[in-house]
């Protein structure tokens, strides 16, 4: 038998090396990361491109042997099968006029379509109320007179009628929910004193009836300035030849968007992001800002990671430096660690339950009595949603800092002892600041978790729309019995709860795409400043 | 040999001590009486016990679980195990030097005053003097004075472990522990360490455990054998290594096992 001689160095098979396994784990990877950027990139060109200013069309459709005018952009192009098993190509044509024609989008189908044209003089026309409109303009009614589309006087007199209302809705906000808001928050005081019967009753008829006279000059001067506002009108007219008029008082903004070059379209969408950053939501949330949405995911996170790193860090302290390592203890760390399994769905349900009712019901029955049966901390607020949450988190917290404080070498805590420290000082001086690091990793990744938690929100404090935010300008300037509106239930509300949810969409890229970059800067401040500290209380290369 | 006259000779008292981790035992009735302001080193192969005997003279061995002593550890008469001996305030007059350079994460300055701030002492200028005066004393002064606020990583390992020894003698204990404290350093680290040893003397009274033999010669004044967890010889240094009594201290000291 002759022993094969060996040619080459080369003798180990692929398999052996491993290489269909260093691809199949390379592919996993890709697959992975190419499905966090499909999505991410999907919401930022969604989210992104619903606030750029379209062109127009103005499209002559035939039915039958009229032919309709209809003003408006495309927002989807889709395929239909009829009856008799034609395939009809249709489009789906934002038109806005909500009000005139009862639904804000039409499909058309393509073959009826006999001509297409941009003209210029098609304005997008937004409203307080049914959405935008489409409109070509005609006329400006002023104090001063008519000024008719065209005229040199046009621009001026509708910049100065769309600055007009909003000045003038300004200053209704600040009198009726400022300050008569005020007025009758003293009134309810009022009440309650002269039901307590403590105070002299002619001082209390006196300052009602001081109220009640403050009131009706409010009133008044509200009542003055919308007859102000209602002598200004835009009038128009649309693509189909309705005459439309527009009171100044409901006009927010004109946009010309067929005339406007690049710039003057990119200057409309930063102004559209800043309205929306910026602006409470209208109209069942489909218009307008999500300002408070922003503010109370930001508060409702802060607050939980204030409630949840104490919490957490001092159990942490307790299982790792204290409690005898043994049975007892691991079965606290697998409970630890399973409660972060738990639906957080249950979480909220327990937060009802423990928080809203238990607790926040004794909170009533002890210092607002006065108030029952009206619950003031019995209802569901930020406070009791940011403790919820701290809970749902507590896990992460918990393990990140044992892990943390057990990565502290022994050689550094013994030295702490040999130099006289007791245990105590050895983790409060050096045990402590060398597991900051990993503490912040917890708290970023707890933060990061309860940012975009909503199902337990939606029983213990979420609601579609908040009135008043978490944190004002009246007394006692934190309301922590509160509810307040969140980025991520604004999504499902715009999804899958607004009456148009074709008009929602892209709000809903938008929102998500807020919702993220609020997710990634908050995790980024908590990254930040993880990477100061950890240069400060750097670990020796040992 | 120069000692001063008041020193005493067995400052402190090993006395049938032995000791257990868990079931396994590491040290057997050792006897040995250590004298005062003067270096004792601690020989023998890994595992023979010289760290656990130690690591006991501050009691940091009673931080494992499940550890047990019999005999008794005296120093300067009081037995170290006395219900009235606070763990704490023995350590403050014990101070140890780690086989591995293991400074704070915090600046120089801080980390020699540590076990001044840990004991609630917080007077500028005690602080700052003794910083000077730990500092001087571990040969580190004048490497460091312009940053003693910087961090305590930016120096290297000798001066690293300098430090150590400085924020151990910065309490001015009575007596220093040293569990190799040239393992993890360069040859011209170790000699400074060595020189230091020698200066030290004159005011600790230092026991050092150590695998080099050298090293032993160089700066300790007895030397201790110990093998299996037993002492096998104890006397004067130059005559352990000139003259052994036990075959197996000759044996170890020529290098026939380790």
């Amino acid at each position: 038998m002759k022993i094969p001689t060996t040619t080459s160095f080369a003798t180990t098979g692929r398999s052996r090396k491993g290489e269909p396994w260093v691809w199949l784990t390379a592919a996993g990877l890709t697959f992975g990361v190419a499905m966090a950027l499909g999505l991410f990139l999907l919401i930022l060109i969604k989210g992104g491109s619903s606030f750029w200013p379209r062109r127009i069309d103005l499209l002559e459709v035939s039915q039958g042997s009229t032919v309709e005018k209809v003003a408006g952009y495309i927002t989807q192009e889709t395929q239909r099968r009829d009856a008799a098993g034609v395939l009809h190509e249709e489009i789906q044509v934002f038109r806005g006029n909500k009000d005139l024609n009862g639904e804000a989008f039409k499909f058309i189908d393509r073959s009826s379509i006999k001509s297409t044209s941009r003209p210029e003089t098609l304005l997008l026309v937004e409203r307080l109320e049914y959405g935008p409109a489409i409109v070509s303009a005609v006329a400006l009614q002023t104090p001063a007179g008519r000024v008719p589309a065209g005229s040199s006087e046009f621009e001026k007199s509708l910049a100065n009628i769309l600055d007009q209302g909003e000045v003038a809705r300004e200053k209704l906000l600040t009198i009726e929910r400022g300050k008569i808001g005020a007025i009758s928050r003293e009134l309810t005081h009022l009440t309650r004193a002269e039901k307590s019967g403590t105070k002299d009753p002619q001082a209390l008829s006196a300052r009602r009836a001081g109220l009640q006279a403050s009131f009706e000059s409010l009133q008044l001067e509200a009542a003055t300035i919308r007859r102000n506002l209602a002598e200004s009108s835009f009038s128009g007219v649309t693509a189909d030849g309705k005459e439309v008029t527009y009171p100044a008082g409901t006009l927010l903004d004109v946009f010309p968007s067929n005339r406007a070059g690049f710039f003057q379209r990119a200057g409309e969408m930063l102004h559209r992001m800043t309205k929306f950053l910026r602006e409470d939501p209208r109209e069942a949330n489909t218009e307008g800002g999500v300002f408070p949405a922003i503010f109370g995911t930001v508060t409702m996170t802060l607050v939980m990671s204030l409630f949840v790193t104490p919490f957490g860090v001092v159990a942490a302290i307790y299982l790792r430096e204290y409690a005898k390592q043994g049975t007892f203890v691991r079965m606290v760390r697998i409970c630890v660690n399973n409660l972060a399994g738990v639906p957080s769905i249950v979480f909220g349900v327990f937060g009802l339950a423990f928080f809203v009712y238990f607790v926040g019901g004794g909170v009533d029955h002890w210092f607002f009595a006065d108030q029952l049966p009206t619950p003031t901390y019995g209802t569901p607020g930020i406070l009791w949603a940011s403790l919820t949450l701290a809970l749902l988190t507590l896990p992460v917290v918990i393990v990140a800092t044992e892990e943390a404080i057990s990565a502290v070498p022994r050689g550094v805590r013994e030295a702490a002892l040999a130099c006289g420290a007791s245990k105590w000082q050895t983790i409060q001086r050096i045990v402590l600041p060398a597991s900051v690091p990993g503490i912040l990793t917890g708290i970023i990744l707890a933060m990061a978790r309860g940012a975009g938690e909503v199902a337990p929100l939606m029983l213990v404090g979420v609601v579609k729309l908040a009135p008043t935010l978490p944190i004002d300008d009246i007394a006692p300037f934190i309301h922590p019995e509160r509810k307040f509106m969140h980025l991520g239930f604004h999504i499902y509300d715009l999804g899958f709860q607004s009456p148009d949810a074709e008009a929602a969409k892209p709000i809903v890229y938008a929102t998500a795409l807020l919702l993220i970059v609020v997710v990634v800067s908050l995790n980024l401040t908590a990254i930040l400043i993880r990477n100061r500290l950890k240069k400060r209380f750097a670990v020796s290369s040992f | 040999m120069t000692t001063p006259s008041s020193a005493r000779p067995d400052f402190i008292q090993v006395d049938h001590f032995s000791f257990h981790y868990g079931e396994k035992q590491a040290i057997f009735e050792i006897d040995m009486h250590i004298p005062e302001h003067q270096v004792t080193a601690l020989i023998g192969p890994s595992g023979c016990g010289k760290s656990t005997l130690l690591r006991n003279l501050n009691r940091m061995n009673d931080l494992i679980d499940g550890v047990r002593h019999e005999g008794d550890i005296r120093i300067g008469g009081t037995s170290l195990y006395d219900p009235s001996v606070e763990v704490i305030s023995l350590r403050k007059r014990v101070g140890m030097v780690f086989q591995k350079y293991n400074p704070f994460a915090k600046s120089v300055y801080e980390n020699v005053i540590f076990s001044l701030r840990v004991a609630g002492r917080s007077k500028k200028s005690e602080l700052d003097a003794t910083v000077e005066w730990a500092l001087k004393s571990a040969a580190l002064w004048d490497e460091v004075k312009d940053r003693l606020h910087d961090s305590a990583f930016g120096l290297s390992g000798g001066q690293q472990q300098r430090l150590c020894i400085a924020r151990a003698i910065a309490n001015q204990p009575e007596i220093l522990l040293m569990d190799e404290p040239c393992a993890a350093l360069d040859p011209l680290a170790t000699l400074k360490i060595e020189e230091l040893i020698l200066e030290l003397k004159h005011q600790f009274t230092i026991v050092i455990v150590t695998h080099n033999m050298e090293q032993a010669t160089r700066c300790s004044d007895r030397t201790a054998f110990l093998y299996m967890g037993k002492l096998v010889e104890f006397g004067k240094t130059m005559q352990i290594f000139e003259n052994p009594q036990n075959a197996a201290t000759e044996g170890y000291i020529s290098g026939h096992f380790s």
